[in-house]
């Protein structure tokens, strides 16, 4: 790893009058790195998201991108920065094509229409969809929805993919493709991704690194495989094994 | 070519050879027509495109209208440098509007509220202006009414009849051009989702600006032409609520964020108008607000029975959906 990690969050902290939803949460992301943010209900994890892309302004703590902050910038600006983020409850442009949702997004870095249809399409083939790209976004199936959720992010050209539960409500097959676009993504474009994901599947065959968050407090941190035997984690998130 | 560019050009053909049939009468029932299409397509970039409510749309129409008459009147400017001035001032105004509304966060009805509080205090205020006339009204010295004065806008009504068709055919290119373009995909997000635009990097308030600055600068042209064409003014009609009603009808009735919306929406709903007048006064009815009442039906009829406009509805019976592959989306 640089001297700089690509992703660096340190000491946030995030109250909504009194609750403290976030308490102290640090972790860092290199460059290439997929990591997941794993965590039961209510732990924080989208504020945690929200807090990276601006959405919220954090009460404490640093959030940087390549050694510069994100601290006090508008979510646009850290779109600009290099970070795309889909959101848990999609958000899809209903009245638009799919395509136009998708070319919207790559209007980020270029202002030419044509270019961004083309790299629209690009996308749309990679996650399975270039045959509704005619269609109107409204019309599509969830997990369809999601897949233009992450292909719009994609399409902005980030350095780092912030994913909020992408694979739910997916079958398992589903989450199996979804899970080898990503991998090919990261291995051949040396994306970086952060994903908050509740299916295990996803989270084990994916990340190469869990932080896991409690109660808006971090747990613990570290490979998949010492994660998911880490008592902590067993206790407060996947629950013990009947003996 | 396209069948829509076809249908756009058999409108224009249309409308351009209507005077060597129709009478006085007739033309001036189109130069309603091709101006409420006018200014209904300015309307539609905001709410149509960027979907922001305005229900104060006359404040551009009466700025635009009153700045090219005063300058006018009072220094002899002719109207093809009066406009600049027009656009320039409702511009202005509408930035104020949009950035007191958007910097404070005022949305949906709200931001509508809002911009109808600043239609009526200026109707307000320029009742209150001696200079503009008053409530009494602002008067342009009529002219001679046979030549053809492009600069000073003073002629014929067959010129003013080309000048708005020429307007309206001007806007809808440029609507056209807009939709396909980075800015106009810019809206369209924004009119879909705030916050998922803003994930994508869209500056949301500069978009919204853009819209509401554009639109108003347009708008304002239809006022200049409404100003030279009826030769007067009155604040409470130049600013009044019920023409900011009349602006958005044509657009809603033909299809919101549509490129022929407004224009068939004025084809129908002003010679809807015109009919209910003659229908009723043939058969007698002397009752008042009769029109209104059937005005008002009409319109509920095709609201109730083309909730996404006639447009879109026509669009599809007419074979004219966007085709595919060909990497355009029509609207």
């Amino acid at each position: 790893m640089s001297a700089a990690p690509l992703l660096l969050v340190e000491g946030l902290v995030k109250n909504f009058r009194g609750l403290r939803a976030v308490d102290g949460v640090s972790f860092s992301v290199g460059a290439g790195e997929v990591v997941a943010l794993i965590g039961p209900n209510g732990a924080g994890k989208t504020t945690v998201f929200n807090m990276i892309a601006g959405v919220f302004q954090p009460d404490g703590g640093r959030v940087e991108l390549e050694g510069a902050s994100l601290v006090g910038l508008r979510p646009d600006q850290v779109c600009r920065a290099g970070v795309g983020r889909t959101f848990q409850l999609v958000k899809p442009f209903g009245n638009i094509s799919v395509e136009e949702n998708v070319l919207i997004g790559a209007l980020r870095w270029t202002h030419d229409v044509g270019q961004a249809r083309r790299r629209a399409r690009e996308v749309l083939d990679l996650l399975g969809l270039a045959d509704k790209r005619r269609q109107m976004a409204r019309g599509l199936t969830l997990p369809d929805r999601k897949c233009l959720e992450v292909a719009r992010a994609l399409a902005t050209g980030p350095k780092l993919l912030l994913l909020d539960e992408v694979m739910a409500g997916l079958r398992p097959a589903e989450t199996d493709r979804m899970v080898e676009t990503f991998r090919t993504l990261n291995r051949e474009t040396g994306l970086t991704i952060v994903l908050i994901e509740h299916v295990m599947r996803a989270v084990m065959a994916l990340s190469q690194r869990v932080v896991v968050i409690n109660t808006g407090k971090p747990v613990c941190e570290g490979t998949p495989d010492e994660v998911v035997r880490d008592p902590r984690v067993l206790d407060c998130y996947l629950g013990q094994e009947t003996p | 070519m396209s069948r829509q560019a076809i249908l756009l050009g058999l409108l224009l053909a249309a409308f351009a050879l209507a005077p060597l049939v129709a009478g006085p009468y007739l033309l001036s029932v189109l130069v309603v027509v091709m101006y409420f299409a006018y200014v209904g397509q300015a309307w539609n970039i905001m709410m149509g495109f960027a979907g922001q409510l305005s229900l104060g749309h006359t404040l551009y129409v009466g700025l635009g209208a009153y700045t090219a008459a005063a300058l006018f009147v009072h220094l002899g400017v002719p109207a093809v440098f009066g406009l600049f001035a027009s656009v320039a001032v409702a511009a202005l105004a509408g930035g104020v509007v949009g950035s007191l509304g958007f910097r404070f966060g005022v949305k949906g009805v709200y931001f509508a509220l809002l911009t109808i509080a600043f239609a009526e205090f200026t109707r307000i205020l320029f009742e209150h202006i001696p200079g503009l006339g008053g409530p009494g009204g602002l008067f342009l010295p009529v002219g001679d009414r046979s030549g053809i004065d492009l600069v000073h806008l003073r002629g014929h009504p067959l010129m003013f009849y080309y000048l708005i068709l020429a307007m309206t055919a001007g806007i809808f290119l440029l609507c056209r051009r807009l939709v396909r373009s980075r800015l106009g995909y810019t809206w369209l997000a924004v009119r879909e989702d705030q916050e998922a635009a803003a994930a994508l990097g869209i500056n949301v308030f500069r978009a919204k600006l853009a819209a509401v600055m554009l639109s108003a600068g347009l708008t304002a042209l239809g006022g200049v032409f409404f100003a030279f064409y009826y030769n007067n003014l009155f604040p409470n009609q130049a600013f009044g609520m019920n023409r900011s009603i009349e602006i958005i009808l044509a657009p809603i009735v033909g299809g919101l964020g549509t490129l022929f919306g407004p224009i068939l929406g004025a084809l129908i709903l002003t010679p809807l108008g015109e009919g209910i007048t003659m229908a009723t006064e043939a058969m007698g009815f002397k009752a008042a607000g009769i029109k209104q009442l059937c005005y008002g039906l009409a319109l509920l009829a095709i609201v109730k029975f083309l909730p996404d406009g006639v447009w879109p509805w026509a669009r599809a019976r007419l074979g004219l959906e966007p085709g595919d592959g060909d990497g355009e989306d029509d609207r």
